[in-house]
């Protein structure tokens, strides 16, 4: 199968603060990679960098055959431009922590305006699309609510609906679940779980050792901006080989 | 000079208050948005010179200002003004000084902005300008609208100030009959007249108000 992104000697700095060190990841088409680590490690940073709402220091990223950033001669990070930049952020889609549901929207127009406003496409076929994925999400009745009339678990589903509807080829989450309770986890993490079984190419950035466990084909441990570990599932997490991985899962334990 | 007299003869001064009120607020609530570009504009003469406009214009008093307008071309670019330009001094002089508070209040309400609600625009693909006017703007003018209440208060009272360059709206109406018929009367009315004024701003403020508390 073919990689549908591809980052290589990712370096990132916040001033001073050298947040990743140097990573490189792919994820294949159909795949689903899990980041998890300590907070600080990095982990929602690559991902930002990898949905391109950060600037690399150095390194490439590509998605399929079109390159997003690469490093020139002279060290200096490069990064496409107009149309060609705007087709390779149409591969992806972000579901974020807290939501970042337009507050003024409906719940269907939250999903609708962006395949409509920006993508321009047919408004029935979008309309069509949009009740499907609500139902698909257990949430039918609530299109016309607004955001502020869900629960968390509710909003959440809603925005990867809205991330769904624009047809993305990999949908990034970044700790999809912190900011919910656990009964609310439960809900997001089986839909996204069912998002897996239809093949769905994901990458998650996760507390949610049991559900790393369960949806993903490839692990990633990241601590100090690097990775430390990498794996199936059952590898990293069933039998760590590495000091610092033992370290953190025993923790999470505890 | 009888009652119904005086209430005819400030009831024109008041059309004319209203004339300065809503051709300043169409004039300076888009004005005061490009202030208030200019004024988060990463281009630094921009933003310092936009700086010492909104610095100016709230440090120094209106009725100062409406002079300038009015006596500058005059004095500094020896420019005969016609006979309308009274009018337009005023409407000049009120658009530009309360254009710089909207901006402040443009600025306040932009930067409230929760960064997530760009980076979610961002991600699915809105340009700039649709991500300010579709996104960020709706909300904004949500956040501000009590404090843009305010200024339309200030504002309906502010029209007064028209007298220190003797445009005859309401209150130099009221002064001049006030002092030639020896009686307080007109400047009751016309305290009437204002505040009634403001009563139906606030109303219809109020009512906008609960048009967008459809969310929150």
């Amino acid at each position: 199968m073919n990689d549908i992104l591809t980052m290589k000697n990712i370096q990132k700095s916040f001033g001073d603060l050298e947040v990743i060190k140097d990573i490189s990841v792919s994820i294949k088409q159909g795949d689903v990679l899990s980041i998890i680590g300590p907070s600080g490690g990095g982990k929602s940073t690559l991902l930002r960098c990898a949905a391109m709402l950060e600037t690399i220091n150095g390194g490439s990223i590509a998605y399929g055959d079109k390159q997003a950033a690469w490093t020139d001669d002279n060290g200096k990070v490069v990064y496409a431009k107009g149309k060609q930049m705007k087709e390779i952020k149409n591969c992806f889609g972000l579901v974020f922590q807290n939501f970042n549901l337009f507050p003024h929207f409906s719940v269907l127009k939250n999903i609708t305006d962006a395949p409509l406003r920006v993508q321009k496409r047919n408004k029935d076929e979008v309309m069509a699309e949009a009740e499907v994925l609500l139902d698909k999400m257990g949430l039918r009745e609530k299109a016309d609510a607004y955001p502020y009339q869900l629960s968390g678990g509710q909003q959440q589903r809603v925005a990867i609906a809205r991330a769904l509807a624009l047809k993305p080829e990999i949908l990034f989450f970044d700790e999809p679940t912190s900011a919910l309770d656990p009964e609310l986890t439960a809900e997001v993490l089986r839909v996204i779980r069912q998002l897996a079984e239809e093949d769905m190419t994901m990458g998650i950035v996760t507390h949610e050792m049991n559900f790393a466990r369960l949806v993903s084909d490839h692990l990633i441990f990241i601590d100090g901006g690097i990775i430390v570990e990498q794996g199936s599932p059952d590898e990293v997490l069933g039998n760590p080989k590495m000091e610092r991985t033992k370290a953190f899962l025993n923790k999470l334990e505890q | 000079m009888e009652l119904q007299t005086m209430v005819t003869m400030l009831a024109e001064g008041f059309l004319k208050s209203v004339a300065i009120f809503s051709l300043t607020l169409i004039g300076s609530l888009p004005l005061g948005l490009l202030v208030a570009f200019g004024r988060m504009s990463k281009f630094k003469p921009l933003q310092l010179v936009v700086k010492f406009y909104i610095s100016v214009m709230r440090g120094t008093p209106l009725m100062l200002q409406l002079m300038v307008v009015f006596f500058g071309p005059h004095y500094l670019l020896h420019i005969q003004t016609g006979s309308d330009y009274r009018f337009v001094a005023v409407i000049i002089g009120f658009v530009l000084n309360y254009a710089a508070y909207f901006a402040e209040i443009y600025r306040g309400g932009i930067e409230s902005m929760p960064v997530g609600q760009y980076e979610a625009a961002e991600i699915m693909g809105y340009s700039k300008v649709h991500t300010f006017v579709r996104i960020i703007l709706p909300q904004v003018v949500k956040r501000i609208l009590p404090s843009i209440t305010n200024e339309m208060i200030t504002l309906v009272k502010d029209t007064s100030l028209a007298f220190a360059i003797s445009y005859a709206e309401m209150f130099t109406l009221a002064k001049k009959i006030a002092s030639s018929q020896s009686t307080l009367m007109p400047f009751v009315i016309a305290g009437v007249f204002y505040f009634i004024f403001n009563y139906v701003v606030a109303f219809i403020m109020e009512r906008v108000e609960k048009k967008m508390s459809y969310y929150r």
